[in-house]
């Protein structure tokens, strides 16, 4: 007995060093899973309202390039208000296709970061908002990306620049569906995987969001072809897709609440119960 | 000693909060950012209280890991580097440098450089492992080490010779 007190009080810098480290690799570990610590994520109190205040000081640096954002989102609308002929069968949908304007929260990003491999937004609205976990971001140019975790007023998002995330997408003239990951290498870009040879495609084309996704509603604009490789081994097109939206310099975002996502999943659900 | 602890509270505090609102945001060339909030680590007190070290900067870490997202890696960086810190002293200042005053935030002497850049380079390599935690990212993570390593290094130096003690 004396001795393993002896021991412990001898070696009690490596012991502390080993719990420490242990903690620590454990929680990296973690963060590597979808699904991650709820204690370490930049939506708590502290550092979200940290951020906030941060961000109320350099949202002043880029407020031009904002500015000239949503005057061209303002013009877009406005020429969709003005292609309606007839004013009184205005259908009650938003320019976001089949979703009621409800369905979005409007929200800022106060922080941001692209510099690494796994990176995240966090927003200045959370479940009292109405924001839940596996929501889709948006904005007025394209995707920005997930929801991971909320707290009262702060959430985190998995941005698309993430190298976890992986969203459906699809071409938009010919609903040749794919999945949407990213590399880790540029901020620009990111590659669409696992498209099948049968699509035609050619430089310059559009990528927008799947239907197979209960993330995000259909044809939401994603980015262009930029380069397109063809995988000797999968006998499926890889795709270098240039973003319509500049990752760096984000604003105002959308979250969308799909409504139907909870039947979707309930019914799928329910069909893994079956078999 | 009430006075180093003092200072040693005002320095983590400042260099985390400086790290926070400033370094976190620098990007440069897209990927390369700084690191000089484990000046702290460097500076902290030759012959201080080793498990207080480690204390702190496992919460060093785990704060910076709270603002940037990154699950426990900074803390893992910072817990070793803390921990192997004795070993860069002797590896740097020779095997008494326990009984000689070794003063870090002076000028920059080649064994005081020695000992940042080993300090600041198994940090950061740590740090990068740890962040991709896949060997087809390899050259990715040296490249990164290196090119943050000599910012982190710059930026380093500029700090101590800035907050270096006025003499007399």
């Amino acid at each position: 007995m004396q001795q393993i007190f002896n021991f412990i009080y001898k070696n009690s810098n490596r012991l502390l060093f080993l719990l420490l480290l242990g903690i620590s690799l454990f929680l990296s570990i973690q963060s590597h899973s979808y699904h991650r610590s709820k204690i370490i994520s930049s939506a708590n109190f502290l550092s979200g309202g940290v951020y906030e205040r941060i961000n109320n000081v350099s949202e002043y640096f880029n407020l031009r390039t904002q500015n000239d954002a949503l005057a061209q989102e303002n013009a877009k609308l406005r020429s969709l208000l003005f292609k309606v002929k007839d004013t009184t069968a205005i259908p009650k949908l938003d320019s976001i296709k089949g979703l009621h304007p409800d369905d979005i929260i409007v929200s800022k990003v106060i922080h941001n970061t692209f510099n690494t491999h796994e990176n995240y937004l966090t927003l200045n609205s959370g479940s009292l908002q109405g924001v839940k976990p596996d929501m889709g971001v948006i904005n007025s140019l394209g995707i920005v990306g997930i929801i991971d975790n909320t707290s009262d007023n702060y959430s985190t998002v998995i941005s698309i620049l993430n190298i976890k995330s992986q969203i459906n997408a699809k071409l938009k003239k010919s609903n040749h569906f794919g999945s949407l990951t990213w590399d880790g290498k540029s901020t620009g870009f990111v590659q669409l995987t696992d498209v099948p040879r049968l699509a035609s495609i050619r430089k310059g084309d559009t990528i927008v969001t799947g239907g197979q996704s209960v993330i995000f509603p259909e044809n939401i604009n994603i980015g262009t072809i930029n380069r397109i490789y063809f995988e000797n081994e999968t006998h499926y097109y890889k795709i270098e897709v240039k973003l319509f939206n500049d990752m760096t310099n984000l604003g105002h975002v959308y979250v969308i609440k799909s409504k139907n996502r909870e039947e979707i999943i309930n019914l799928e659900k329910k069909e893994e119960k079956d078999e | 000693m009430n006075s180093t602890l003092f200072v040693n509270i005002f320095r983590f505090i400042l260099l985390l909060a400086v790290q926070i609102v400033i370094f976190n945001n620098m990007n440069f060339l897209g990927y390369i950012s700084p690191y000089p909030y484990i000046l702290f680590i460097i500076l902290y007190p030759v012959n201080g209280n080793k498990s207080g070290l480690l204390v702190a900067s496992f919460f060093l870490g785990l704060i910076m890991d709270m603002f940037s997202n990154s699950g426990g890696i900074h803390t893992a960086a910072c817990v070793i580097l803390a921990y192997y810190r004795p070993y860069l002293f002797k590896f740097s200042f020779g095997l008494s440098y326990e009984y000689q005053t070794v003063k870090l935030n002076d000028v920059v002497t080649p064994e005081r450089f020695s000992f940042i850049l080993l300090s600041v380079l198994i940090h950061h390599f740590v740090l990068f492992v740890l962040e991709a935690f896949k060997i087809s990212f390899f050259w990715d993570i040296l490249i990164r080490t290196i090119l943050s390593t000599v910012f982190t290094i710059i930026i380093c130096i500029i700090i101590i010779y800035l907050i270096k003690p006025n003499k007399r």
